[in-house]
């Protein structure tokens, strides 16, 4: 009897499992993932918050000169320096402010001391506001990209930039930058965008 | 001549891909988008269309971030009122912003908080929570927003 079941089991072939269905089930679940993965990353404008004020501090002067007025109504309509002005007309103002290098005797010292001061009404659309401080920031980038292109700081002075090679814009030097290292394009040619205290209601 | 030069030539077995590996390959594909999905972890209470701009910049380390969702609350098709959500709860009193965002700081020193408003929200809201910011010392925000292109419908 024992040497029956030997000689069937001699007999049998080797127990598998099929695996070729494994590549279909790999290739549906593979399916169900690129469909619902969202390679997002997160991007916006960067601002940096001026710190809290200790209630006997006041906030540092500036010359009148060096700073660039931007006003943005609850209508959307935009004031510079007190005029109307066109959300297009901003980027070539502030390129105009910050890279007079104390020719015009209205407008900045230096870059290093232009300040663009962004104020908002209650009302002010949201949209708007970052219409309005992306123009800014993309003047500075226009400014950055020139310097990346030349390798060279604007202004009668100029002198190098001190960047190792020329980049064809400022976003190459950006993302060739290691996270560690300094950028010398934002450190020789910083932008200062103030966002004004907001009325308290007086 | 010529055509037993050809007899000779094909073979009997039918030439065929190696399929054996395929596997392998789609479980590697399959492994990287499991690894690089992320689900969204908080259900967002409050609608918000972001604002396009041009000079954006990304934020690589998400783990710095902490996003303040500012717009009007869903509820079907009408507008609700303009709240504001942290993490998964709506803030009730706007003061309470500060608290939080302390805890935030002081777990995260290099903390940045990506603020997500509605297009349509009104400065006033964004200026208090900007306030709010500043008594927590959280002074790193960034204004969520998308690359200029079509306007989506």
């Amino acid at each position: 009897m024992a040497g029956l079941l030997d000689k069937r089991r001699q007999n049998r072939e080797e127990a598998s499992i099929p695996t070729a269905g494994m590549a279909d089930i790999a290739f549906l679940l593979l399916i169900f993932f690129l469909v619902t993965t969202t390679i997002n990353v997160d991007t916006g404008i960067g601002m940096t918050l001026p710190p809290k004020l200790k209630p006997e501090q006041t906030p540092p002067p500036v010359k009148e000169r060096n700073l660039l007025k931007i006003l943005v109504n609850a209508q959307g309509d935009v004031l510079v320096e007190e005029e109307r002005a066109r959300v297009g007309e901003i980027r070539d103002r502030v390129k105009k402010h910050v890279l007079n290098f104390g020719q015009d005797s209205d407008l900045a010292d230096s870059p290093d001391d232009a300040v663009i001061s962004i104020k908002t009404d209650a009302q002010t659309p949201y949209s708007t506001y970052i219409e309005v401080l992306d123009e800014v920031w993309m003047s500075y980038r226009e400014i950055w990209d020139r310097i990346a292109q030349t390798n060279r700081l604007p202004g009668p002075e100029g002198g190098t930039a001190g960047l190792d090679q020329q980049y064809s814009s400022y976003r190459e030097y950006y993302t060739s930058l290691e996270p560690e290292e300094d950028n010398k394009i934002r450190d020789a040619f910083g932008a200062q965008i103030s966002i004004a205290e907001p009325d308290t209601g007086e | 001549m010529a055509s037993q030069k050809f007899e000779r030539r094909s073979s009997s077995t039918e030439p065929e891909f190696t399929t054996a590996s395929l596997p392998d390959i789609v479980f590697m594909l399959l492994i990287f988008f499991m690894v690089a999905t992320v689900l969204r972890e908080t259900d967002i209470k409050v609608r918000t269309q972001l604002p396009q701009a041009e000079a954006l910049t990304k934020i690589d380390q998400k783990r710095l971030i902490s996003k303040v969702h500012i717009g009007p609350l869903k509820r079907g098709e009408n507008k609700g009122s303009t709240a504001i959500q942290i993490d998964d709860a709506l803030i009730e009193n706007r003061r309470t912003i500060r608290q939080i965002m302390y805890r935030k700081l002081q777990e995260q020193p290099k903390l940045i908080v990506s603020l997500k408003v509605d297009r349509d929200s009104e400065m006033q809201i964004v200026n208090e929570v900007q306030q709010e910011l500043r008594e927590a010392n959280a002074l790193r925000i960034n204004y969520s927003s998308n690359r200029e292109g079509p306007p989506p419908s």
